[in-house]
């Protein structure tokens, strides 16, 4: 075992899977020499070599046709998107393209592409290097969508996504990548897609979150505690497929439920997550479900960033709606 | 066999690279000891322009050094440092007239300057302030942009718009080495040159995206010569010069606004400090030995060299500008700090022209919450 960062973790993953499987590529902008602007694939080109290991030039809808290309050749692609704010350059290789190409061919070719990409907020970047979009990748059918929170979740879920045969997109928050380190082991492991963790069990309310914001949830759980309120915690980890039966589980226990996300609150997975609830869990509610989310504009400008986005603060105040109602 | 060896005589490959080759020679006028070596193509300028050009450079030297700093203190946000760039960045938009319209890259921000742009408001867009991007009437550029390669093909449609009103003016639009590479590039040059629209694409290549060589971003040893598949001039110039790159872009904007359509410009510069100064590290992608061979074509010190030659310039000047570049920051700065923070009701207010329902009703929330 050994104290990894989430950028150490996903490190980790990429050499593992790397040293595992020789159709295993890794490329995108600057990712070779330099190992990515967060240096997520440090020293990878220099142990696998520029064939494994090779940047790009600089066009994003490229990268993503390369590695449609290369998968028709066996490959098993890990692109990068530099930062998930440039994801427009490349959505139709995503969703016109990869989505569709085992559905397209009957089966006969699949797609086991794993597009890597930091997004969210919270550290100060230009426009569009921020930006929530994972609502758009979940409501596209033919993708898978991870987004872990933990180094140890980061590394387990990257080595699956990469194992899938399905393209996955998986997300990684800029905020978490140094934000603290835990126990993940260096050999390998997987975790399961589309299966959410309880972060902390509770029987008064169930936070369902995924990201940075399980961070937040947590920090408001305790508080919450400190008043008396048992909270359980649910961090979804897959935001397409959804644990749909965690999810419930932990609702019909509770009977109160929150939803909270990054993503502005007309974007984003919340509204999935409560639809879900509403159809299969709708009579052990004792409140409305409500929502913690951005406001509806544009990622907030830099400088606005830290009262656009929710904190623990917005989660306790919806909380204590629900738990009150 | 003979029908195959005759083909080979008519398709050589080599002959056809060569030849692109020595199409694509580059345009220098003062060498890199202030010489003058290309008497033919010295454009029209008059002295006061040429101490006009020169001040500029060092003013905006000395604003690149300043920011740097203030970054460092925390006082800047975002910042894509220019210096070596001058040449490229300025003397091309001493080649445009007030009515020409910018479209920059994150890093041309001295062009809007330049343009008309007050300091104060580069430095709220560096802070990530809206208000940074609020252009003031009458300054014909847009904020600079992000997403790598958006504004070319911007910038062939705000050609077209300028010919279909009749206006004599250009639009102009800078992105990099890397930025070359990417789709809206060559849909950029190949519609402004299916609409023959008065347009100029200026890329500097600066060896170097993020750590990315040029030579990794394409098989063809020049930008420049990508005109020629769009069926528009092309034509590469030291970008250490500031009389080449004076010169290639005012060709290019008489022949615009004389109906000939767009032209390409790779200029051959070379950014002295970091990407950007959010934790890029250059010693990782670049040897000193290349630094330094950039550093002696250095763009101020050969004008500076020229117009010492020609007793247009001395140190009294220079520091001079280095007084009132120093002078006109600290004061921006100021001006800046005065804006107040910029709050999410402010944002929900730009969204649209009226505020659709959803945000009317976000809007009373974070009112309430703003007014705690
Ligand atoms: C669409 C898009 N992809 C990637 C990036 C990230 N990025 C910012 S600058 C840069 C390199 C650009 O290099 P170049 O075009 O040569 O311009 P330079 O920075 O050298 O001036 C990259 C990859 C971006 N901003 N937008
Ligand atoms: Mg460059």
């Amino acid at each position: 075992m050994a104290q990894m960062t989430m950028v150490q973790a996903i490190n980790d993953a990429l050499r593992n899977e790397l040293k595992n499987d020789p159709n295993v590529l890794l490329f995108g902008e600057d990712v070779g020499v330099n190992g990515g602007v967060f240096r997520v694939t440090d020293g990878l080109q220099k142990e696998f070599g520029e064939d494994k290991v090779f940047d790009t030039p600089l066009a994003e809808s490229g990268i993503g046709g390369l590695a449609i290309g290369l998968s028709l050749q066996g490959f098993r692609p890990v692109p990068e998107i530099q930062f998930f704010g440039f994801v427009f350059e490349v959505m139709d290789s995503i969703a016109g393209q990869m989505s569709r190409m085992r559905y397209r061919s009957g089966g006969r070719y699949n797609m086991p592409i794993t597009v890597r990409s930091p997004f969210g907020g919270g550290v100060h970047t230009p426009e569009l290097h921020s930006d929530s979009l994972e609502g758009l990748m979940a409501q596209t059918p033919g993708l898978k969508v991870v987004i872990p929170s933990s180094p140890y979740d980061a590394k387990g879920l990257l080595i699956s996504s990469i194992r899938d045969n399905d393209p996955v997109i998986f997300l990684e928050h800029l905020k978490l990548y140094r934000a603290f380190r835990e126990e993940v082991p260096e050999e390998e492991y997987t975790l399961p897609i589309g299966k959410a963790a309880v972060k902390r069990e509770g029987s008064d309310l169930s936070i369902i979150t995924y990201g940075a914001m399980v961070h937040e949830s947590l920090k408001a759980a305790e508080e919450l505690e400190k008043e008396g309120h048992s909270v359980e915690v649910i961090d979804l980890r897959t935001i397409m497929p959804l644990d749909v039966d965690t999810i419930i589980a932990s609702v019909e226990k509770t009977g109160r439920a929150i939803v909270v996300q990054e993503a502005q609150r007309q974007a984003g997975i919340a509204s999935n997550v409560i639809s879900e609830i509403m159809e299969r869990a709708v009579l052990s509610l004792e409140a409305p479900v409500l929502r913690v989310a951005a406001a509806d504009t544009v990622y907030a400008f830099s400088q606005a960033e830290s009262v656009w986005l929710p904190n623990y603060k917005d989660v306790i105040e919806t909380a204590k709606k629900v738990l009150n109602f | 066999m003979a029908g195959k060896a005759q083909k080979a005589a008519q398709f050589d490959v080599k002959e056809q690279f060569e030849a692109v080759e020595n199409q694509f020679q580059t345009l220098q006028i003062l060498n890199e000891e202030g010489e003058v070596v290309n008497e033919a193509e010295m454009p029209e300028l008059s002295d006061e322009q040429l101490q006009e050009l020169m001040k500029r450079m060092v003013y905006t030297r000395i604003l690149d050094q300043r920011s740097i700093s203030l970054n460092r203190q925390g006082r800047l946000g975002f910042y894509a440092p220019t210096a070596g760039q001058e040449a490229s960045q300025l003397a091309s938009q001493f080649a445009l007239e007030k009515e020409d319209f910018i479209l920059p890259g994150y890093r041309d921000v001295p062009q809007l300057i330049w343009h008309g742009l007050p300091l104060s408001q580069a430095f709220l867009f560096s802070r990530g302030h809206f208000k940074g991007n609020q252009i003031p009437e009458g300054v014909n550029v847009i904020s600079p942009q992000i997403i790598i390669g958006a504004q070319i093909i911007q910038a062939a449609g705000v050609a077209l718009g300028m010919k279909k009103r009749g206006a004599k003016s250009v639009a102009i639009t800078y992105t990099g080495d890397g930025g070359a590479s990417q789709g809206d590039f060559y849909e950029g040059i190949n519609f402004a040159g299916a609409f023959k629209a008065p347009a100029i694409f200026v890329v500097q290549n600066n060896r170097f995206a993020i750590s990315t060589p040029v030579e990794k971003q394409s098989a063809a040893k020049t930008i420049a010569q990508k005109a020629v598949a769009a069926g528009i001039p092309g034509i590469q110039v030291d970008g250490m010069d500031p009389l080449a790159v004076y010169k290639a872009v005012s060709d290019a904007r008489e022949r615009a606004v004389n109906g000939e359509g767009p032209t390409l410009i790779e200029t051959l510069t070379y950014r002295y400090g970091p990407h950007t100064m959010a934790g890029d590290d250059p010693t990782r992608y670049r040897t000193s030995d290349l630094d330094n061979e950039w550093e002696r074509k250095d763009p101020l010190v050969r004008f500076r060299k020229f117009l010492e030659g020609k007793k247009l310039w001395n140190e009294d000047m220079e520091n001079e500008v280095i007084e009132r570049a120093k002078e006109d920051i600290k004061n921006a700065i100021k001006e800046a700090d005065a804006e107040p923070k910029q709050k999410v009701t402010d944002l929900m207010e730009i969204m649209y022209e009226e505020m659709p329902n959803n945000l009317k009703e976000q809007y009373e929330i974070y009112k309430e919450k703003e007014s705690k």
